[in-house]
């Protein structure tokens, strides 16, 4: 079905309209997730007192002490009705250096065995393409990301690791992501990045937003070892 | 910035202490979760007893071992749970504020009824703010005291305030006070995946009595009773989406599983969503403790929150005159 031609409401408790927009993880149905998420927060509705935009739905959090459900859908209506004319803005590209392999990327290998092929050809399949953040969820700053190349999709790790470092850089399925932080994981790990992906003291929080694009690119371990030094 | 000064000293952390405000918003989209008290009704009451504005932070405790030492003289409250706090040793009367002076002693006892309670200084807890709140998050390892729950030794700060609390002594009206049993009923709003499972499946919901069993935290409690039926149609994940306190997963093995304040984003679908006025129950359940769940209209639930504020309104303005 893809796309739906109109969002779908959903109630999410007494405070929360969840908004679908289709039933697929798809660039274009994230990229309207996110154009109203934009127009939305440009709208600064009253009553509306947060917005989270995820693959295919957007929550609105609204206070019903000052704003009925129904002037909400109202009002979504229009601003969907709307979108077409509303400003979005470029994604941004970041670069992101990652060390592949041996101890930072212990599943490089086994990638590499799943698919008959060899280290080298996955870690250039890995930086042949941008990636679309679609999501950052799960932890602080970890960043959804696809599609990948048809021969990099990969099952998870059948048992996941009780620690994976932060900064791991890892796939599972047709999607990459990054380890913000030191934590409990199932996507198999093909290298490490020296970014730090999620500073609390910072701001904005995140070195990466949703809807950006990202490419990996490779460094060795003596680069990845002065980049964690600075 | 007002001058932090020394309030308690923390003797024995009991089970679970953190520093909790209502909550941190804005940051969901950059996967951190709310955190806060998971009362947050009690909470904006215990503030209110001890002047402080609602949103200030306290201290949330779970289940026992609590002991804090007064190191000067200060007005706090108890609400929430009953954990039987005492001080020098006296049984301490909750849903009031009390003056305690240097050296004395706030310990609970045990658990009389819920599972968390909250302790309020007036003059609030005095931790930084991490974007934007006090409220610790536990696996974010940030906000509160140092991103961890209290241990012995700690020293809690609070701001000096000019002018002493003329409400000393002041309480909440005591029919107004929740009323937490080993059995609760919550109320719920169907959705957003209700139509994933069957009516046989949603009549299991809704008829039966779940038991919280001990994999339970601040991310969500985890309940063991009959098992809902999906529909054969329907997949058990779903692609993530957001969650927020009070989501109702059902996870494959057709267990529910309430959320609470310290995730952000789920795959499991989603049968209902408690309320927001019953969400004060549900973070006083504890392992063992029984729970039901009865569906209302949005409607209701609005009318419920509305009559709720109008409570809290009543009770800050009652403290004014």
């Amino acid at each position: 079905m893809g796309l739906y031609p109109k969002m779908h409401f959903l109630n999410m408790g007494d405070r929360g309209l969840l908004l679908e927009f289709g039933d697929e993880i798809a660039e274009e149905i994230n990229e309207k997730v996110r154009r109203m998420a934009l127009a939305i927060r440009s709208e600064a509705v009253p009553g509306i007192a947060e917005i989270v935009p995820t693959y295919r739905s957007l929550l609105v959090l609204y206070d019903p002490m000052n704003l009925s459900v129904i002037d909400l859908k109202k009002k979504l209506e229009s601003i969907e009705g709307g979108l077409q004319q509303s400003p979005f803005p470029e994604p941004r590209l970041t670069r992101i250096p990652v060390v592949y392999g041996g101890k930072h990327g212990p599943d490089l290998d086994s990638v590499a065995e799943y698919h008959r092929s060899m280290p080298d050809e996955i870690v250039r399949l890995h930086c042949s393409r941008t990636y679309l953040i679609y999501l950052i969820g799960f932890m602080p700053g970890f960043p959804y990301m696809g599609e990948l190349p048809e021969e990099l999709v990969t099952p998870r790790l059948k048992t996941p690791r009780l620690s994976v470092p932060a900064g791991s850089v890892a796939i599972a399925q047709k999607q990459t992501g990054i380890y913000p932080m030191d934590s409990p994981g199932g996507w198999q790990i093909i290298g490490r990045t020296p970014v730090k992906m999620f500073d609390p003291a910072k701001d904005p929080p995140a070195c990466l937003r949703m809807g950006d694009r990202v490419q990996f690119y490779p460094i060795n371990e003596k680069e990845f070892e002065e980049w964690r030094d600075l | 910035m007002e001058r932090s000064v020394e309030a308690f000293e923390v003797l024995e952390p009991g089970i679970l202490t953190t520093v909790q405000d209502l909550g941190r918003f804005g940051f969901s989209q950059v996967g951190v979760p709310p955190s806060g008290a998971l009362d947050a009704f009690s909470l904006r009451v215990c503030n209110l007893l001890v002047g402080n504005e609602e949103g200030e932070a306290g201290l949330e405790t779970a289940i026992m071992g609590l002991k804090l030492k007064a190191l000067r003289e200060t007005v706090i409250s108890m609400t929430g749970g009953d954990l039987l706090p005492t001080v020098n040793g006296e049984y301490l009367r909750m849903w009031r504020s009390h003056l305690l002076i240097e050296g004395d002693i706030l310990a609970l006892k045990g658990v009389r009824q819920g599972c968390r309670a909250y302790v309020c200084l007036r003059g609030g807890v005095a931790v930084p703010r991490v974007m934007g709140s006090k409220s610790t998050f536990l696996s974010g390892k940030f906000g509160g005291l140092e991103g961890r729950p209290l241990k012995k030794g700690d020293i809690l700060y609070t701001a000096e305030l000019p002018g002493p609390w003329e409400r000393i002594g002041a309480s909440f009206p005591s029919d107004w006070i929740p009323v937490f049993g080993r059995e609760m009923t919550v109320r719920v709003v169907p959705g957003p995946q209700d139509y994933h499972f069957t009516v046989p499946g949603l009549q299991t919901f809704e008829s039966s009595s779940y038991q919280v069993t001990a994999k339970s935290d601040r991310m969500g409690i985890r309940l063991e009773g009959s098992k809902i039926e999906r529909r054969s149609d329907a997949e058990e994940s779903i692609i993530s989406e957001s969650l927020i306190p009070g989501s109702i997963q059902v996870p494959g093995d057709g267990k529910p599983m309430i959320i609470l304040n310290e995730l952000v984003t789920g795959g499991y679908t989603k049968i209902a969503t408690v309320i927001s006025t019953d969400l004060t129950k549900v973070a006083q359940l504890k392992p063992g403790d029984r729970i039901r769940f009865e569906p209302v209209s949005l409607e209701a639930a609005h009318r419920l929150l509305r009559e709720q504020e109008e409570r809290i309104r009543r009770f800050r303005d009652s403290l004014r005159d």
